[in-house]
């Protein structure tokens, strides 16, 4: 583990990233794929990071784990342990990577070498952090593999990668990712590619996980129903930037920006028979040169003039802890998505769109 | 790695309305209207040696084209400078019995340019729809289709076509259809592998869902989506087929006098190299250029069409 | 296979536009070397029966492998059937020439999971939901209109229709989809997967749009998909298939509140719902292992390798019928069919 002094660290945060940016230059223009996040993440907690595709919220983590190309602009600042991540070296990230900080992707084959058998690839990961010998690293191999739930660890620890289905692949992602005691692990669409019923075995696992190693835990997914059943706090972000930011239960129960809530009204429920669902109008918008004011005002049904002009910053209100960013908060508050939200189907192309134009 | 970035960063390149007056409603983001066809000229003018190839191929064909037939000396003229080196009055200089050795190149580009597009149009247009239908219907058609493309593969090209070329009496348009006739299964493999892949697509099945026919399915959906390879293949077959022309002409199979070409050029001066070495270097110089140009516009049309040019560039 | 089972459906004495019986579909395996053997065969679909009534929607749901895209396609006849029936308004589909089949696609329609593949990159957007008509030759009459129209009825401009699919976004492609199966006005519309590629906020408006047009236009569904959630929101029955079979087929309602099947109640409680609160007091049934190989399926019960009732609570005796028996898919005193000898009901929800 980093030695740091323990009173730069504040309290029990492990990672604190704050006002991340990650731009990327194309041909087409800047790419603002991340437009300032900050985040803490406490000892032993799970945070949620909830959004569509192109809000950013993988390649913020990403970023955390300096696994970006070289072309991408960063700026900000990431530190773990009290040790800013932003300015390491190869070695320094080497060693906080693996060790400190793990990751759990949704395509497990992209981890895993297919010319190793789980059990040496789990062994050598131990290695490369701890000094022990060969014999006991595969002890531990398959001691995480049982820890897992995978049966027959012995056996299994002998097998190819492509000898798993995808399931058994992704536990021995957990179990790598695990192998080395860290204090934080980003689990990335970690299930997006599984079945339900696996679903739940590797959810499972996952918490199993972070149970035995006490790591705190960033569960990125687009999936609302899987953030709802394991975060503890959650993130919900929006063309690059958090959008709202507080308690499970604060953002499911009384969300503080339209966009939460929309997204609410547009599930279809496992739980209860929905009549009519209220779509949010329009698409995420994309994250090239993006104009001022608030991303989200083309599709919101509460955007006045102010919200073109003036990207609202995440604020919170009565409840210090419950962060949203958007300038008419108090008018989301205690409502339902059906009472911003109109129930149509169609996909109104705005009104007044110049011609030669498709709405985006 | 970079497909987790690449599905979070929005997939489709997008610009901003108009930054002057706009209205609440229309800071949506907008996509400008651009065809299939405008973004692969788009993506292809991005790539500067293949500009820049396409500049020199052009300028090539001009002066073959046009300034051969305003240019003062006629190919079989003898202009009574015998073995000049070059100068202002015969930039190429001249051969010993007189001949114009610029009006000579000039002619042979024609020629070559003429055989090679010929040869690239021919085996393209044979060798797609025979790959395509392959490639369509698989099973038992696949199977005999490709054999004998293979067959004609296994054919020693140079023997066959000295044997076959033999018979043209040098006619290059003859010459041309010979070479063809060789290199119609290459295409052919091509693009059957292409038209495999595209049929396993939902909008393949999307069109038999509809009641569409099997021949509208490969022509209107399998060929046109097969275009962009079949197009940077053909762009390669031209460049084959200039060196093809130019190795048979200079065995002495290929285009016969008084006609010329490239190849029968250089093969014609080659003992000229020590003495007037002009004669042999700049029919060389052009073959050269031609096979580079067309090779360096197919580099860049294979990029063009490539779909992963969407990537992140520094 | 099940008489009994599809006559407590048609209890209600209406005519089904489509049915199914005993639709089997196996997939050759072949092995490597250069004569390339049949050494065996996916068993993908075994077996299945249903049928669909007039205005109605029937959620064809299961993870992946199970069979459910293979029974569409299956009963849209873009893939032979091994074996079985399928009938359009009583015509048998397997006798069909390939002219009648093709004039018989005017009334069966499909939308596909994929926006960005099922759409043909080169063609403008009028030209793809015109093509349609002019297969069937339907253009010449107005067909420029009706076009216009359709991207109307779906929710588009029809000023864009001159654009291609790469410059619209996921959702209004998956539009684009709906209006060229719509432009034959078919009356069965085989939908297959058609919200899972699309983001959340934009799921809910495709989903909306069908529901329209089906009460417009009295459009039968075969809504394949699978999401629970989305097929109970629009399913009015709903069939949940494990490796090949059907394992219960009961109205929407009613499968969640009194789902019989192990595989089914596994299935329910395995979904996470938006619900912190509930989520966290929720009852699971977590099923181990993953789902075993269609070419080589478990004997008797194709569930029972997983199945938690048969580990936890059947004896050996009771075992013994689940590994001899394929289950019939009956009514076992639970108001709708299941395929399971020890089928019970259980609260989830």
């Amino acid at each position: 583990m980093t030695p740091t002094d323990p009173a730069a660290t504040t309290g029990d945060t492990v990672l604190e990233v704050e006002d991340l940016t990650v731009q990327f230059p194309t041909d087409e223009g800047l790419v603002e794929a991340v437009r300032g996040v900050s985040y803490e993440l406490r000892r032993g907690e799970v945070l949620g990071i909830v959004g569509e595709s192109g809000s950013g919220k993988s390649v913020t983590s990403l970023a955390v784990m300096g696994l970006l190309p070289k072309t991408a602009r960063v700026s900000g600042s990431v530190r773990f342990n009290g040790t800013e991540l932003l300015e390491s070296g190869d070695k320094e990230l080497s060693r906080v990577r693996g060790r400190g900080i793990s990751m759990v992707f949704q395509d497990p084959m992209t981890s895993l070498n297919p010319v190793y058998t789980i059990g040496d690839q789990i062994a050598e990961t131990i290695l490369v952090h701890n000094d022990i010998t060969k014999q006991a690293a595969r002890k531990q191999a398959v001691e995480l593999l049982e820890t897992v739930h995978i049966p027959n660890p012995e056996q299994r620890a002998k097998a190819y990668p492509h000898e798993l289905s995808g399931g058994m692949r992704q536990r021995v992602v957990i179990a790598i990712a695990m192998a080395n005691q860290p204090d934080v692990i980003i689990a990335d669409e970690p299930t997006t590619a599984l079945d339900v019923t696996v679903q739940a075995q590797i959810l499972e696992a996952l918490r199993t996980a972070q149970k035995e190693t006490g790591a705190a835990m960033i569960l990125i997914t687009h999936d609302l129903g899987v953030i709802a059943g394991q975060a503890d706090r959650v993130m919900v972000m929006y063309a690059g930037k958090p959008v709202e930011k507080g308690t499970a239960d604060e953002v499911f129960y009384t969300p503080r920006m339209p966009y939460t809530l929309g997204l609410l009204g547009s599930l279809p429920r496992l739980d209860i028979k929905t009549d009519r669902l209220t779509p949010i109008a329009g698409s995420p918008p994309s994250v090239i040169n993006m104009p001022p004011g608030c991303p989200f005002s083309p599709r919101c049904p509460l955007a006045e003039d102010i919200c073109d002009q003036e990207e609202p910053p995440l604020e919170p209100g009565s409840n210090p802890e419950h962060l949203a960013a958007c300038h008419f908060s108090y008018r989301v508050e205690g409502h339902e998505p059906t009472d911003l939200f109109r129930p149509v189907a169609d996909d109104p192309l705005p009104a007044g769109a110049t011609e030669g134009e498709v709405r985006e | 790695m970079p497909d987790n970035i690449n599905s979070d960063v929005a997939p489709v390149p997008t610009k901003p309305s108009g930054p002057e007056k706009r209205t609440r409603v229309e800071r949506e983001f907008t996509v400008a209207e651009r065809s299939q066809a405008q973004l692969v000229i788009r993506r292809f003018l991005q790539h500067k040696l293949a500009v820049g190839s396409l500049v020199v191929l052009v300028l090539i064909v001009l002066l073959a084209f046009v300034g051969g037939w305003l240019w003062k000396y006629d190919v079989s003229e003898l202009t009574g400078d015998h073995s000049q080196p070059p100068s202002w009055d015969h930039p190429f200089g001249t051969d010993a019995i007189g001949h114009d050795s610029f009006a000579q190149v000039l002619r042979g580009t024609q020629i070559s340019i003429g055989i090679a597009v010929l040869v690239a149009l021919f085996a393209t247009i044979v060798g797609t729809i025979w790959g395509a239908v392959a490639g369509f219907y698989r099973g038992w058609v696949d199977t005999i289709l490709m054999r004998i493309a293979d067959l004609v593969l296994t054919l020693p090209l140079l023997a066959v076509a000295a044997v076959l070329a033999h018979n043209t009496q040098g006619a290059w348009w003859l010459i041309a259809i010979v070479i063809a006739g060789l290199y119609w299964a290459y295409v052919s493999r091509v693009a059957r592998g292409v038209v495999l892949s595209l049929r396993e697509k939902e909008f393949i099945e999307a069109a038999r869902a509809l009641g569409a026919t099997d021949s509208r399915i490969i022509f209107r959906h399998l060929v046109p989506n097969a275009l962009g390879s079949v197009i940077v293949n053909a762009t390669i077959l031209v460049a084959i087929a200039i060196l093809i022309e130019t190795s048979l002409s200079f065995l002495g199979f290929g285009v016969q006098p008084p006609d010329t070409s490239l190849g029968l050029l250089v093969s014609q001066n080659q003992t000229a190299v020590s003495t007037r070495p002009w004669l042999f270097y700049f029919p060389g110089l052009f073959i050269i250029l031609i096979a580079l140009t067309i090779n360096f516009i197919g580099d860049g049309l294979r990029d063009a069409f490539d779909p992963q040019q969407t990537k992140v560039r520094a | 296979m099940t008489e009994t089972a599809l006559d407590v459906e048609s209890t209600t004495s209406r005519t089904p536009v489509l049915s199914a019986r005993d639709i089997v579909k196996h997939f050759p395996v072949h092995g490597g070397g250069i004569l390339r053997r049949r050494i065996g065969d996916v068993h993908a679909v075994c077996g299945v029966s249903f049928d669909l009534y007039p205005n109605e929607t029937l959620g064809l749901v299961g993870e992946s492998g199970c069979g459910k895209s293979t029974t569409a396609r299956v009963v849209l006849n873009l893939q032979p059937a091994t074996a079985g029936e399928v009938s359009f308004e009583g015509q048998n589909l397997n006798t069909l020439g390939r002219k009648e089949m093709r004039r018989l696609r005017r009334s069966m329609q499909i939308v596909f999971q994929d926006p960005y593949a099922s759409l043909d990159p080169r063609i403008p957007v009028n030209e793809i939901v015109a093509e349609p008509l002019r297969i069937h030759g339907l253009y010449e009459n107005g067909g420029k209109e009706r076009v216009r129209e359709l991207l109307a009825t779906v929710g588009l401009r029809p000023e864009h229709g001159n654009r291609f699919p790469h410059e619209f976004s996921g959702g209004q492609r998956q539009r684009i989809g709906v209006a060229r199966a719509l432009a034959l006005e078919p009356k069965v519309l085989v939908l297959d997967e058609p919200v899972s590629a699309l983001d959340v906020s934009i799921q809910a408006g495709v989903l909306n749009l069908l529901q329209d047009l089906q009460s417009e236009l009295g459009l039968s569904y075969l809504f394949v998909s699978h999401d629970l959630s989305v097929v109970r929101h629009v399913a009015d029955r709903i069939a949940v298939m494990y490796l090949g079979r059907i394992v219960e087929l009961a109205p929407a309602e009613e499968l969640f509140e009194r789902p019989a099947h192990p595989y089914t109640q596994a299935l329910i409680s395995a979904i996470p719902v938006p619900d912190p609160r509930k989520e966290r007091t929720r009852q699971r049934i977590v099923i181990t292992g993953d789902v075993p190989s269609p070419a080589n399926p478990p004997s008797g019960c194709r569930f029972r390798t997983r199945c938690p009732k048969f580990a936890n609570e059947l004896s050996e005796g009771e075992r013994k019928l689940c590994i001899d028996e394929v289950p019939e898919l009956v009514d076992r005193g639970q108001g709708h069919p299941s395929a399971c000898h020890y089928a019970e009901t259980a609260q989830l929800l």
